[in-house]
Formats: C-alpha cells, sequence, structure tokens
C-alpha cells in the first residue's frame, strides 16, 4: 500500500535518478556502445574490388573470422596461457605483500602506508619504461644471465630476453599492484577478532589461514586476478619488447600489427572481438565458480 | 566422567601485564574452583578483558604463570589451550553457515560426528531451526546463542565470556543471564565472565572478583561483597553506599565512632583494614586502635527515614538532621536523597510495602539504621567513589 505523497515522492526520485544516470549513460553510449558496434561492423567488412590496401567497404563477411582464427589461434591460446602465469605469478608475489602490509602491519598507519607507497611506486613510471628495464636485467650480459650460466642453471648458449619466460615475467610485474591492492583492502577489513576466534576454536596458524583468512579475502583475490587477466591478455608491450617474432607472439601484437602496419582491418577486428568475447565467456565462468557474482 | 575437583581449576600466580609504560594487570593470583560461575567485575580499563585474554592465550603475560588443570599452560599457543571464548562481539565467521560456525571447533579436534554434535549444541541454545542461516541474517541475541553454542560443544575445561550480554537490550539480557546460568549448571563447565554490570555479576556468578586498576579489590560470594566491601570502591561499585568518616573512640566487641560529634557504632568484625579480602579479615587484619581514622558505611535500603519525633529502635545509628531533597518514586521502592550537611549527601530506598511514601522533598529527617548492618573501612577516604 502507497500513499499519495509517496508516489509524487518516488516519481520525483526516479525524475532525479534518470537525470543522474543521463552522463553516464551518454558516456557509455559515446565511447563502449558505438565503438564495439563499429568493431563488430569492421570485423564483416570485405576490400573494395581493385581497391588500394586498406580500402574496405561495408558487407557480412563471417568467413573473416574462421580465417582469422584459423591463421591466429596459436597467438590466441599463448595470449591466454601467459595472462594466467602472469595471473598466477601476481599472486604468488601479491598476496604476501598484501598480507604483509595489511595483517602484519596492522595498528601501524604510517609503516603501512609506506609500504603501499613502494607497492603503487611502479605506477610512477610508464609502463613500456617498466618492461624495457627488465630487457635490461635479462640481457645477454646481465648479472642475471651470468649468475644462472655460473650456476649451471642455463645452458651456456641460453639465454631470458626474447623468451616466453621474459615476457611472463615482465607482465607479472607489471600487474602485481593491481593483484596486491585488491588483496590488500580486502585483508584490511577483515576483523582481527575472527583470526582469534579461530586459534581459539583449536585452529594453528595455517589452518586459520586456510579456512578464516583466505575465504574471506576472496573478493580481493577475484578483483586482483581480473584486474590482471583480462588486461595481461590483451597485453602486446611485453611480448613486443621482450619476446621474439615467433613463439613468444601474443594475440594484442597480432591485433597491433593488422591494424597498423598492414591495415588489415577486417581480421584485425574480428580478432578483438574473438579476444573479448572470449575473455567475457572465462570471466563469467570464473566468477560464477568462485560464487562471487556480487562483483559483475 | 570429569577429574576431580581439584585437578580441573584455574589458577593465576603473580599474573602481571604490561602494554609499554602502562601496567595494564598488577601480580594477580586467582583459583577458580572447576564447575564454578565466576565473574570478573570492573570499570573499563581495569584489566579484566586482558586477564580474559591471558587465559584464553590471546595475550602473553608480561611474567607469572596461568595453568589450567594443574597444566602450566603459560607458553601454550591458544589453539592448543583447553578453553573457549564468547567474544564480545561474538567473532561468528561471516562466510560460513551457523551450523559451520559451530562444527568449526569439533572439526579441528576431529571429534567423530562433529555435524550431529553441533547440532544437538545448537539445539541446547534453541537454534536448531535456523543452522543453515548465515550469521548476519541472524539478530543480536541469536548471533550471541551462536557463539555461546560455538563454545560449549568443544566441552572446554574453562569457558571464557567477554561481556557477552554487552550489546543487548535490557530484556533480552535478563533473559540471557538466566539462560546462561541454567546451560552453566547442565554443562558444569568453569565459566569465567568478564562484565562492568554489577548487577550482571551478581545474578550469574557465585564467586565475584572486583577489579579496579589492574589489581582484584576484593573477592567473593556476591552476598559477602555486598554486605561486607572492603574498600571504598567495592563499597560503590558493588551497588551504592553511605559513607561518613570518624575518629574510633572505644574499642571492644563493638567500636565506637565519633562521627562528626555523634557516637557511632559498628560490630569490630565488620571493620577491614582494606588489606585484604573480607573473609580473611578477622585472622590477618591488624586490630583498629583508638584514635584511628575509619569510614562507616551502610547501604540505602537498610537506612530508615525517622521523620519529627520519630523515635529509633534500639541498637540503631543515627545521624542528622537534614533535608529531603529528592524523592523518586520507581515503583518497587522510592528512593530519597538526604542532605546531611558537612555529612554530605544519602541515599535511601524504601520499600512501598504500605502504599505511597509519605516522606515529601524539603522535610527534615533523620536517618537510623542497625548497627549490625553497619560496615567500616579503616583508613582515610582515598578519593574513591562518590
Amino acid at each position: 500500500m502507497t500513499t499519495a505523497a509517496e508516489d509524487v515522492a518516488a516519481r520525483r526520485a526516479g525524475a532525479a535518478g534518470v537525470g543522474l544516470m543521463l552522463p553516464g549513460t551518454l558516456y557509455l553510449v559515446a565511447f563502449f556502445v558505438i565503438p564495439v558496434f563499429a568493431l563488430l561492423a569492421t570485423s564483416l567488412y570485405v576490400p573494395v574490388p581493385g581497391g588500394d590496401v586498406g580500402q574496405f567497404m561495408p558487407a557480412l563477411q563471417w568467413q573473416n573470422y574462421a580465417t582469422a582464427l584459423a591463421e591466429f589461434w596459436p597467438q590466441l591460446l599463448r595470449s591466454f596461457w601467459f595472462a594466467l602465469l602472469a595471473t598466477a605469478g601476481a599472486l604468488a608475489v601479491g598476496y604476501p605483500i598484501a598480507y604483509l602490509v595489511a595483517v602484519r602491519c596492522r595498528g601501524r598507519p604510517l609503516l603501512q602506508g609506506m609500504l603501499l607507497v613502494l607497492v603503487v611506486a611502479p605506477f610512477f613510471t610508464s609502463f613500456v619504461l617498466r618492461t624495457i628495464a627488465w630487457k635490461q636485467i635479462l640481457a645477454d650480459d646481465g648479472y642475471v644471465v651470468q649468475a644462472l650460466h655460473w650456476l649451471h642453471v642455463l645452458p651456456p648458449d641460453g639465454r631470458l630476453t626474447a623468451t616466453s619466460f621474459a615476457v611472463v615475467v615482465s607482465l607479472t610485474h607489471n600487474f602485481v599492484p593491481f593483484m596486491a591492492l585488491p588483496i590488500y583492502a580486502s585483508l584490511e577489513r577483515l576483523d582481527p577478532r575472527l583470526v582469534e576466534a579461530g586459534g581459539d576454536l583449536y585452529a594453528g596458524p595455517w589452518t586459520t589461514f586456510r579456512t578464516v583468512t583466505l575465504p574471506l579475502s576472496m573478493p580481493g583475490v577475484v578483483s586482483g586476478t581480473l584486474l590482471t587477466f583480462i588486461p595481461a591478455a590483451g597485453d602486446y608491450v611485453s611480448a613486443s619488447l621482450l619476446g621474439n617474432s615467433t613463439n613468444t607472439a601474443m594475440i594484442g601484437q597480432v591485433i597491433d600489427t593488422r591494424f597498423f602496419r598492414l591495415l588489415d582491418y577486417p581480421t584485425a577486428a574480428s580478432l578483438s572481438v574473438v579476444l573479448m568475447v572470449a575473455i567475457a565467456v572465462l570471466v563469467g565462468l570464473y566468477v560464477r565458480r568462485t560464487g562471487t557474482e556480487d562483483l559483475l | 566422567m570429569s577429574a576431580p575437583q581439584t585437578t580441573e581449576s584455574l589458577e593465576l600466580w603473580g599474573v602481571r601485564k604490561e602494554f609499554g609504560a602502562f601496567t595494564a594487570v598488577e601480580s594477580l593470583d586467582l583459583t577458580v574452583p572447576e564447575g564454578s560461575f565466576f565473574a570478573l567485575l570492573g570499570p573499563s580499563g581495569c584489566g579484566k578483558t586482558t586477564t580474559l585474554r591471558m587465559v584464553a592465550g590471546l595475550e602473553q603475560p608480561t611474567s607469572g604463570t596461568i595453568s589450567i588443570g594443574g597444566r602450566d599452560v603459560t607458553g601454550t599457543a591458544a589453539f592448543r589451550r583447553p578453553v573457549n571464548t564468547v567474544f564480545q562481539s561474538y567473532a561468528l565467521f561471516p562466510h560460513m553457515t551457523v551450523l559451520d560456525n559451530v562444527t568449526f571447533g569439533l572439526r579441528r579436534k576431529r571429534v567423530p560426528d562433529a555435524r550431529a554434535k553441533a547440532r544437538a549444541g545448537l539445539e541446547t541454545v534453541q537454534l536448531g531451526h535456523l543452522a543453515d542461516r548465515r550469521p548476519n541474517q541472524l539478530s543480536g541475541g541469536q548471533q550471541q546463542r551462536v557463539a555461546l553454542a560455538r563454545a560449549l560443544v568443544n566441552s572446554p575445561s574453562v569457558l571464557l565470556l567477554d561481556e557477552p550480554l554487552g550489546a543487548l537490550d535490557l530484556a533480552l539480557r535478563r533473559e540471557m543471564q538466566l539462560e546462561l546460568k541454567r546451560i552453566q549448571a547442565e554443562a558444569g563447565i568453569t565459566f569465567v565472565h568478564v562484565t562492568h554490570d554489577q548487577e550482571e555479576a551478581m545474578t550469574m556468578a557465585d564467586t565475584v572478583a572486583v577489579m579496579n586498576e589492574g589489581r582484584v579489590e576484593q573477592m567473593g560470594p556476591p552476598a559477602e561483597l555486598y554486605e561486607l566491601p572492603s574498600t571504598a570502591f567495592v563499597a560503590n561499585f558493588l551497588g551504592r553506599s553511605n559513607l561518613v568518616t570518624g575518629t574510633v573512640l572505644d574499642t571492644g566487641e563493638v567500636l565506637g565512632v565519633d562521627v562528626a560529634g555523634t557516637r557511632l557504632q559498628v560490630p569490630a568484625g565488620r571493620v577491614s583494614t582494606g588489606v585484604s579480602g573480607v573473609a580473611l579479615r578477622q585472622a590477618q587484619d591488624p586490630p583498629v586502635e583508638t584514635g584511628a581514622v575509619v569510614q562507616l558505611g551502610v547501604r540505602p535500603e537498610k537506612v530508615r527515614i525517622l521523620l519529627n519525633g520519630g523515635e529509633p529502635t534500639p541498637g540503631s545509628n543515627v545521624l542528622g538532621p537534614g533535608k529531603v531533597t529528592d524523592v523518586s518514586f520507581t515503583g518497587v521502592s522510592t528512593q530519597y536523597q538526604v542532605d546531611l550537611g558537612d555529612l554530605g549527601l544519602h541515599d535511601v530506598f524504601a520499600q512501598n510495602s504500605s502504599g505511597a511514601p509519605t516522606v515529601r522533598v524539603g522535610d527534615a529527617v533523620r536517618l537510623a539504621w542497625d548497627v549490625d548492618r553497619t560496615f567500616g573501612l579503616a583508613g582515610e577516604p582515598a578519593g574513591s567513589g562518590q
């Protein structure tokens, strides 16, 4: 039962709501909906008969997808594989950092602040610079490679640059803050009394971590893995600067080359669409499986 | 089924806890016999919660030993102690169902039939029907019961309760007090209950230790603490007291004390030097000598108001006249405040057994009470209490 006054109030709130949503909606239409439709349309274009390179006309050439996938499925799969490795790596590095800052340094805000600045510091230098730095670190005459030669971990002619390893290391490093910060936020909110309750109920430190701390930080872990996996799968800077042209190429590189070097817009567009859909499907499955639908 | 009484008791010897320069607990000696309901009562910051956390193993004492059932557990980690805690904020695991919360401890101890036992535990607190809910879907009172069940199902040697009723409203708190008492009697587990609510402590516990500034001021059964407080702090923290200061005129079975020109009396056995608890006073305390300063006290409900012309019964202490400054009718009783001039404000609680009160604000009255109901505290007032 609603009174007339409540109806009026609800309608007013409705009008205000529409007004507030307008800027966001316009923004999304202009910068997301229209471009996505343009991308979809481009992916179905055909070359203008007898035209120059880079001249295409509207069509519904579904064949473009089959051709693009047939040629570039290894790069697509590799992208997801590298992104998965980088996500695992960032989790392995980022979780302990987040735990150290949020839990171990609890109650010492100054120290926490300083450590968080250290975590975020990589953001202050450009993505490209950080990636180039890895090129120096992993260079053939660098200390790392020399040490590995000396330890016989790496064969005398073995190198680290231009390998999958270098690409994954760079991806991992670049995305650690994206992993650590959401986990930090989750752990920061964790009530320390719950951890005490675990200890009080006969759970040792490791069991308490496994049954209380980790499950309660899962929202952060899920956010962090998404923030790492999605951009890492589409990344092309690390692969271009630290990989080689044959067995480390990622789909981002392929799209970049098709769009800007070969002016093959339909193939680039269809690969972009495939990448987008594949990420959406993988993320959807992942989120459903981890039971954190409220994130979407 | 349980071990002999002496072996399951909780004992603290010289336990002391410092946080930096601040001493939270000063060399505490406590013995809590098995199966008793023990209350640690005191104002916030008196060290009662720190004491509890040291027993739980969540805090390490700076010095001293803690033993449970004769076994020294001072250095033992919390998860290896046969102790469970009902936390003030309940600390239920929000990502688990109510049943999983209650099963948690049993599963860690690898108890067979953990789920069935947890269900039975939920039944004891009448929450069997909410087993599959999440803690945040329950009311405060229900969460409180879950926290209790989660601790109790493990049959700990000692159950620690940290202000467990603090967040509940008055009616619910009263109900939970009775339920806790019933559960404690049925389970026969030692309960150590921390509270700042004197009524709660007296209602539930068989032994109350009143703490103040990191020390136990007095310890004993509630009635004894109430009747014979041994310090001014206890006299005023545990209920209210009318205290006056005087000088001892003569000693013997009954002390005569001069209070602002009036001779009051107090039985010698009811005078505490404040050095030790009431139970020990006759055996150890030095006798009070003529000329010594003592405080005399009486509980407000033991004081009678004498209107003009009213005569005290023989064997009474009488003070006054004074002026009635306030009359509060509370239904069961009427609370008067009487201004005795230099002797300060005094409270009188009178039962309304014969109808509405007849004394009014502004009336000149005298106050009388039995000599046998008077208690004495040797020494100058320490500025505590009123």
